[in-house]
């Protein structure tokens, strides 16, 4: 490719003024950390860091930027087909937003701020002094950094994705899609599909092998049960997506036949397998989201989980019938009657267990005391609105009706329906009731609350009207059309809709603002929202050691009987504490694997070579390095406690 | 941390050793279904060999059964050198690994030669659908054997260097493991792919 | 507070179905067997899924009235309640049953919509062969022996049978109206099947999102007496030219044309693909594919697209 081939997105003057925008923020940025002189801080309190806490909000911070990216595509799309015949985007332009908008909501929004929260909480949740592979989870977070700058330097350089987040051959084929696009929606999903991978068995084994003393299984709180879920879900899930991208990158990069439409490939080989992950994918998003809900329901109720069995239940049958629907993604695929109405039953089946834990949920509540805090009032608003998702998804499972729906914006609106009061919601839930945990701080709750009734507005003003556009014949992924259609009015409300929407996701950014400001009189301490499980037993913020003593934990809320009882959990003697040494090679070994992956994108495979030789030289390092960590004395525990008693 | 509790094996000692070899076995789990995906897709496109050679036209008993008996061998061998390690006896120990390694660098070479002898009848990677299946499943399965090469020596290297201690135990059990699960993937590609193929 | 969440969707639904005017939605105004078992349908979901939502809404408005904490006084101290199994079976056995009735509902209407529309006689199904390039759709009719781009007429009253499959990229025949879509493929022939009850012109499109020209994928089909059917087929079959190979690869190559008629069709030159059940065959699927043409896919831009506008 020439230069001026490479840098052709930069012809666009909607591209132009984001790059612009991106140099100008990032040069701010560097000039900021150098004036402060904050970059050996930088260095050595985040980038090589392997505490959980910090992985977590780090997690969240790059989450919530690239929302606003996201955020963004979406406004475009909706300001583009807010009127007829529309001129803002043409079609080329179009179709790389909602492709990167559908990648980046699912892949680097929802997946990352849940990890974060894993990061952050899980650990604490369970009484453990940090996850069971401290620099592997760092390596996956910088992993899924380096995927998330992959798939971001795409929109300048060379082209974004644009045969949509689902990619299908022959569309997503060398042969229709000549360009480097398509390469980087292959490397970017596969660097920060192996993050994932890492963070699936990371967490699977720190839930089954480092929970407290005495916290038998039906004693783990819901919110790490249901991660534990969701993280044995990216196990199994993730390699199938490993292997269909690399064959992806097989056909075309090195002219494999897999999906190809001549000499025997089959196209539709790779809408199985990418539904095959795509379906469970889902419930890596929405599991943890319930377990978020069932935490914050609970606690502003004042009242225990409703069912705790039977959500668990719920929750396992879920993760098994999430594998065994891939199909309903293509009835009109044409494989028959029989095919068709197996995958509808067992795609309405996941309507069963689902409906266990709203009901689970609404008798938490009865002879409850509801607070209506900002986190509550997420998890309030998601029952409603996810229910129109529900309701809409087992009419979308019926085969035959299916004919009418498919890829129209009735689909896209059932999708939004559940993954943003779901995943969105349950986000938005768990960062306002952990936030004081991860700084000491509350959140403002008047900003927060504004903030929520904006978003849930505007949701609905946004959505809703393509339930009833899609009935109308409406397709997605169009990026105009002709005036006699009669679909704009409905439109136009849409995208007034997306603007109230736009404006509740700045108040989450204002509030970050104000709150920092008035950090002071929003202090709180280690339990402001007297709650029920471990986390909220230590400081906020948590010291590094996360508790000075591991409680013992002889029921399920622990936390809450010992607050009763006026018990101390953390009563018992304080012994040297062993902790993982930090390291900037997870750091580093990311930038050389997201440099082997850039360099792969653009056919460079003598380059990206001699990177992958020194991601194994990575490797072989890490293999003959003895690390045996390092001890924190129990002098400091002591003096650490006085101080974060003190400060209270 | 370091609870020492002679009933359990060395490898298995103190709260880290533990953790790495259960999250082993959960990395295994995913190796599963990353050979069930390439399987499938074996399965799927197996008979789509447009213009191409077919499996029946391609496949050789010999070399197969040589590969299989070389990788079974060194399956039993590299569970000689953990039962040496267990004895607490580094040399052979490191002569059960080397030789594990020895034969599966056999393997590969007689793979590699196999992959030569199809590029000969005019079959590469991009023939057909199912010469692209086959050849990606067979050359993940040698990709691995290949990383677990380079794995096997760094191992060894620490073994003579530092002996056999919970640290080196744990690595050259888990390596071990590994090595297990290639020649239990073997097994599976010799009779779904080459048995069947042949028959 | 929460009341409103439970609202505005009630509201906003109100208020779209006003602002969409009184013109019916495409889909719950069918004109065929096929599209109207599927309104059916739809209608039989909608009826249901209010029902649920119904009672979900009443509970959770129940539960946010009488338990805030406003209400409660400020020593009320909520008990535990560790579940109640008659309520869980109860609300497990409730949606099981609902999903039954729905799997039964699905399973019948599916297997309506995929075989011949009952009730035409014993009129054997006229054959129309769809297929669809960048960004076209190209209807054949083997026994008429004429072919048409972008448009189709059928008779009403009479069977229909489209079998799709595709040059290039996976496309979705849609004519809402008339029947739900299914999907078209190099690899494997699908059909639908369908009949035109009323006279009219019905707006079909390609609705899987297939690249730059996508949104301009889009035909129009035309129901008739079986006399004018007829009358047209034996006007295309005089008055326009034939189909050549040439011609045809030249027309696959091209990215958006307007409406076309040949009076011979490609299929004498170009085999479509196997059904489902002899592409599981292996020895016939490596044959068949011989004889199958693929479309050259040059670069197709948008800047020829308006020159083949104007070629019209």
């Amino acid at each position: 490719m020439t230069m001026s081939e490479i840098f052709a997105p930069l012809k666009e003057p909607l591209i132009m003024g984001t790059a612009v925008g991106i140099m100008v923020g990032v040069i701010a940025v560097i000039a900021g950390l150098t004036y402060f002189k904050l970059w050996g801080w930088l260095y050595n309190n985040y980038i090589k860091t392997v505490d959980h806490k910090k992985i977590g909000v780090m997690y969240i911070f790059v989450a919530l930027v690239m929302l606003f990216k996201g955020g963004v595509e979406a406004l475009l799309m909706r300001a583009q087909t807010a009127v007829p015949d529309n001129k803002l985007l043409n079609s080329e332009h179009y179709n790389e937003i909602f492709t990167t908008h559908g990648v980046l909501m699912i892949l680097f929004v929802a997946m990352p701020f849940l990890f974060g929260l894993f990061n952050v909480v899980i650990p604490l949740q369970i009484g453990a002094r940090d996850v069971a592979f401290p620099r592997l989870n760092a390596l996956s977070f910088w992993l899924f950094a380096a995927g998330a700058v992959l798939i971001n330097v795409s929109f300048i350089i060379g082209g974004s994705p644009n045969a949509g987040w689902t990619s299908y051959f022959p569309l997503a084929g060398i042969e229709y899609n000549p360009g480097v696009n398509n390469n980087y929606y292959a490397w970017s999903l596969q660097i920060s599909g192996l993050g994932s991978l890492m963070t699936g068995i990371n967490f699977v084994t720190t839930i089954v092998k480092m929970r407290a003393p005495g916290m038998t299984w039906m004693k783990v709180p819901m919110f790490t049960w249901s991660s534990f879920i969701a993280n044995i879900i990216v196990v199994f899930a993730f390699p199938v997506l490993t292997v269909a991208l690399i064959m992806m990158t097989m056909d075309r990069q090195f002219g494999t036949k897999f999906f190809s439409t001549e000499d025997g490939g089959m196209d539709m080989l790779w809408a199985n397998l990418f539904w095959v992950w795509g379906h469970p994918e889902v419930y890596i998003v929405i599991l943890p989201a319930f377990g978020v809900f069932s935490e914050v329901i609970a606690t502003f109720s004042r009242k225990n989980l409703f069912g705790y069995g039977s959500m668990v239940a719920s929750m396992i049958i879920i993760s098994l019938l999430s594998f065994l629907v891939w199909a309903h993604h293509f009835y009109t695929m044409g494989h028959g009657v029989v095919v068709n109405g197996v995958f509808s039953i067992t795609t309405m089946l996941i309507a069963v267990p689902t409906g266990v834990k709203i009901f689970n949920w609404l008798l938490t509540m009865r002879h409850g005391r509801i607070t209506f805090t900002t986190p509550m009032l997420y998890a309030l608003g998601f029952i409603p609105i996810f229910t129109i998702g529900g309701v809409t998804g087992v009419m979308l499972a019926m085969a035959s009706a299916d004919y009418q729906y498919h890829n129209t914006l009735f689909l896209v609106a059932h999708f939004h329906y559940v993954l943003i009061p779901g995943t969105v919601f349950g986000i938005l839930a768990g960062y306002h009731f952990w936030w004081p945990k991860m700084f000491g701080f509350k959140l403002n709750e008047k900003i927060g609350q504004v903030g929520f009734w904006l978003i849930a507005i505007g949701f609905n003003v946004t959505f809703f009207p393509m339930f009833i556009l899609g009935l109308d014949g409406y397709a997605r992924r169009m990026y105009t059309y002709s005036a006699e259609t009669g679909y704009m009015t409905l439109n136009m409300i849409s995208f007034i809709g997306a603007l109230v929407l736009a404006l509740g996701f700045a108040t989450l950014v204002y509030n970050i603002y104000y709150s920092l400001r008035h950090r002071k009189e929003l202090a709180c301490g280690g339990d402001p929202w007297d709650a029920r499980s471990l986390e909220w037993a230590t400081h906020s913020p948590v010291p590094e050691y996360n508790f000075a003593v591991v409680p013992t934990i002889s029921r399920l809320d622990e936390f809450w009987y010992a607050k009763k009882e006026g018990r101390d959990l953390q009563a018992g003697k304080i012994e040297d504490i062993h902790m993982p040494n930090d390291s900037a090679a997870p750091f580093w070994q990311s930038v050389v694997m997201g440099l082997f992956a850039f360099f792969f994108i653009f056919n460079e495979i003598g380059i990206a070579i001699a990177l992958g030789v020194v991601t194994l030289i990575f490797m072989a390092v890490r293999s003959f390095e003895i690390d045996e960590g390092r001890h924190i004395h129990i002098k400091e525990i002591e003096e650490e406690e006085r101080r974060l008693r003190g400060d209270r | 941390m370091s609870k020492h509790n002679n009933s359990v094996p060395l490898e298995y000692q103190g709260e880290e050793n533990d953790l790495k070899i259960f999250g082993f076995w959960i990395f295994l789990g995913a190796e599963i279904v990353l050979f069930a995906t390439l399987f499938t897709t074996y399965f799927t496109l197996v008979n789509r060999t447009g213009s191409a050679p077919t499996g029946p036209e391609l496949f050789e008993i010999g070399p197969v059964i040589l590969e299989t008996f070389l990788l079974l061998t060194s399956s039993f061998t590299i569970g000689l050198g953990v039962h040496a390690m267990r004895l607490g006896r580094v040399k052979p120990m490191i002569v059960f690994y080397i030789i594990t390694l020895l034969l599966g660098a056999g393997f590969l070479a007689v793979e590699i030669d196999e992959f030569i002898t199809y590029v000969d009848h005019g079959a590469t990677i991009t023939s057909s659908a199912f010469l692209s299946a086959l050849m990606t499943l067979l050359g993940t399965h040698g990709a691995h054997v290949t990383f677990g090469l380079l794995w096997g020596i760094a191992i060894i290297i620490q073994v003579s260097k530092h002996g056999i201690n919970k640290r080196t135990a744990n690595k050259a059990f888990i390596f071990s493991l590994y090595w297990h699960f290639l020649d239990v993937v073997w097994i599976f590609l010799f009779s779904f792919i080459y048995l069947k193929g042949m028959m | 507070m929460s009341k409103k969440v439970l609202i505005m969707p009630i509201v906003a639904a109100l208020l779209a179905v006003v602002l969409s005017g009184c013109e019916p939605l495409m889909v719950l105004n069918p004109k065929g067997p096929n599209a109207e078992t599927l309104s059916k349908t739809i209608w039989i979901s909608i009826a249901t899924m209010v029902v649920v939502l119904a009672v979900v809404y009443i509970l959770l408005i129940n539960m946010l009235t009488k338990y805030r904490a406003g209400k409660m006084g400020a020593d009320y101290e909520p008990p535990h309640e560790a579940g109640n199994h008659k309520l869980e079976i109860l609300w497990t056995v409730i949606p099981i049953v609902i999903v039954a009735f729905l799997s039964v509902v699905t399973i019948v209407t599916t297997k309506d919509v995929e075989s011949k529309p009952e009730g035409y006689g014993d009129k054997k199904p006229l054959v129309v062969y769809a297929s669809s390039s960048e960004w076209k759709w190209h209807f054949s009719y083997p026994e008429q022996g004429i072919e048409t781009v972008n448009y189709a007429h059928i008779p009403t009253d009479r069977p229909i049978e489209f079998r799709l499959y595709s040059f290039g990229t996976i496309t979705s025949f849609w004519v809402p109206q008339l029947a739900g879509q299914k999907y078209a493929m190099t690899d494997m022939l699908t059909k639908i099947h369908l009949a035109a009850d009323h006279k009219g012109d019905y707006w079909g499109r390609n609705s899987n999102f297939n690249g730059e020209g996508f949104e301009a994928m889009q035909f129009n089909i035309t129901a008739e007496s079986q006399a004018d059917f007829d009358q047209w087929a034996k006007d295309v079959k005089a008055k326009e030219p034939k189909l050549t190979e040439k011609e045809f690869n030249k027309l696959l190559k091209a990215s958006v044309v307007g409406q076309k008629s040949f009076s011979s069709t490609h299929l004498e030159f170009s085999k479509p693909p196997m059904d489902h059940k002899a592409m599981m065959d292996a020895s016939k699927y490596n044959e068949s594919k011989k004889g199958q043409k693929r479309a050259d896919p040059e670069e197709h831009d948008m800047d020829d697209m308006d020159d083949m506008d104007s070629m019209e």
